[in-house]
């Protein structure tokens, strides 16, 4: 149950493009076509699926403070947590390079559609940003811990897959001249971003005892703003 | 400015208006539009970025020419890494509220892609000393934008600036509030920030035609 709950909040509720923003610069620069736009996401959502348990492992076993225990105890006392940007960003890199050979060697027709992307993906920020909100939301157990990873990856192909398919689109409209191109598509994902925002209530169901235990994160501050302007919105139409 | 040939001022003006990294080169947007809801963290991000791209640029000069091309974008991703582990833990140590804010977007200036951008393109092929005005110009050009951002952001939405109230109290109905002024709860909420910086494109490429796609 846990991890449909994680698998649905990771797409939809904290989605990687609408709700945090990660990801943007791929997202703006390589959404002009759906058919690229469809490789880069399925590059994401696998190179997010390795590293977020792979991050998971390291965390656990080597960066937390006490992470060291599993060596002795006269290493229990040790916090190597300084080290995560460090090790999270290696780790990333080096699968990346790594996935990229394997892919080549393996899977010709694979690296093909997928192979340009791959070196993108390493300074992708939804892929650090992945690892990092696994470390701050202190994710349990290694399987929610990919759990995660898919289904961020798949909130980020969706992102992006929506806005190609706009961009499309748009070519047909008649924008005004100076919003063509950047402009138009920021105020589209900032529309969409609204409309992702209604996914808010989905797991709760209005249950007001789940949200206050989460305040620490970025994104569950945002539901609660968002419960905030619903009471100013509501008091303004009375 | 006696102390830098035209050339190298140019370096510094260029991102701030013509060549702003945000609104036309499309580099860096995460942070810039994730924590803009306040002024004080803008203007924090802002500094911080302005360090890592200022010394990374130079590190990465100096380094030029022995950095193997094939691993460059792990050297690259070690050096900003550094940095900003620096920078994180600066904060932590003076202004731990802010970092609490900032929480994963103070480790995200890693993969922030005006850092990787200007490795790649500038301190790659040049001098440390133009490759740190580059550095200081880009990341100044970033928080411009962070900063106007911000500021509309925080003035609408919280009617605050820096966390103190310029427009009145809202629960005493004072100052603006008085005459029925509300607050625009939205400005804060994180699809505002798209639509601000989409706004801020327009204003700018409708002064500058050049500037227009097609």
């Amino acid at each position: 149950m846990e991890h449909i709950e994680l698998f649905f909040k990771s797409i939809f509720i904290d989605n990687m493009v609408f709700s945090v923003f990660l990801g943007m610069c791929s997202y703006l620069a390589v959404s002009k076509k759906v058919s690229t736009a469809v490789g880069l996401g399925a590059a994401v959502i696998f190179v997010l699926a390795i590293t977020v348990p792979l991050n998971w492992l390291l965390d656990q076993y080597l960066l937390q403070p006490g992470a060291l225990s599993w060596l002795g105890a006269e290493y229990a006392d040790y916090d190597l947590s300084f080290l995560s940007f460090i090790m999270f960003i290696a780790t990333i890199a080096t699968m990346v390079q790594l996935v990229e050979i394997i892919v080549e060697k393996f899977s010709p027709s694979l690296y093909n559609s997928l192979g340009i992307f791959l070196p993108l993906i390493a300074v992708n920020c939804a892929i650090l940003g992945g690892s990092l909100f696994m470390q701050s939301r202190e994710i349990a157990t290694l399987g929610l811990a990919t759990t995660y990873g898919v289904g961020s990856g798949i909130g980020w192909f969706l992102a992006i897959l929506a806005i190609a398919a706009i961009r499309e689109k748009i070519r047909y409209s008649n924008v005004p001249p100076a919003l063509r191109g950047l402009g138009i598509t920021f105020i589209i994902t900032g529309l969409m971003a609204i409309g992702f925002m209604s996914f808010g209530g989905m797991l709760t169901g209005g249950d007001e005892e789940e949200a206050p235990k989460e305040t620490k994160t970025v994104t569950v501050k945002t539901a609660k703003e968002n419960k905030e302007v619903l009471a100013n919105n509501i008091k303004g139409i009375k | 400015m006696g102390l830098l040939s035209k050339k190298d001022a140019q370096l510094i003006t260029d991102p701030l208006a013509d060549n702003n990294p945000i609104t036309i080169q499309v580099l860096g947007i995460c942070s810039a539009l994730a924590i803009t809801a306040e002024l004080k963290a803008s203007l924090v991000m802002a500094i911080s970025v302005i360090f890592v791209l200022g010394i990374g640029n130079v590190v990465i000069s100096l380094m030029r020419n022995i950095i193997p091309s094939k691993i460059r974008i792990i050297v690259q991703l070690i050096v900003v890494a550094a940095l900003v582990i620096i920078v994180d833990l600066v904060l932590k140590a003076f202004a731990y509220e802010l970092s609490k804010t900032l929480s994963v977007f103070v480790g995200l200036i890693i993969t922030n892609c005006i850092i990787m951008g200007r490795f790649e393109a500038f301190a790659l092929g040049n001098g440390p000393w133009k490759s740190f005005l580059d550095g200081i110009g880009n990341a100044l050009g970033y928080g411009v934008i962070l900063i106007i951002v911000g500021f509309f952001r925080e003035l609408f939405g919280s009617g605050t600036l820096f966390g103190i109230p310029v427009l009145g109290d809202p629960i005493a109905k004072t100052g603006l509030y008085a005459i029925g002024y509300e607050n625009n709860g939205f400005m804060i909420m994180p699809p505002m920030a798209l639509i601000v910086v989409g706004i801020i494109i327009w204003i700018q490429r409708t002064k500058n035609k050049a500037l227009i796609e097609d």
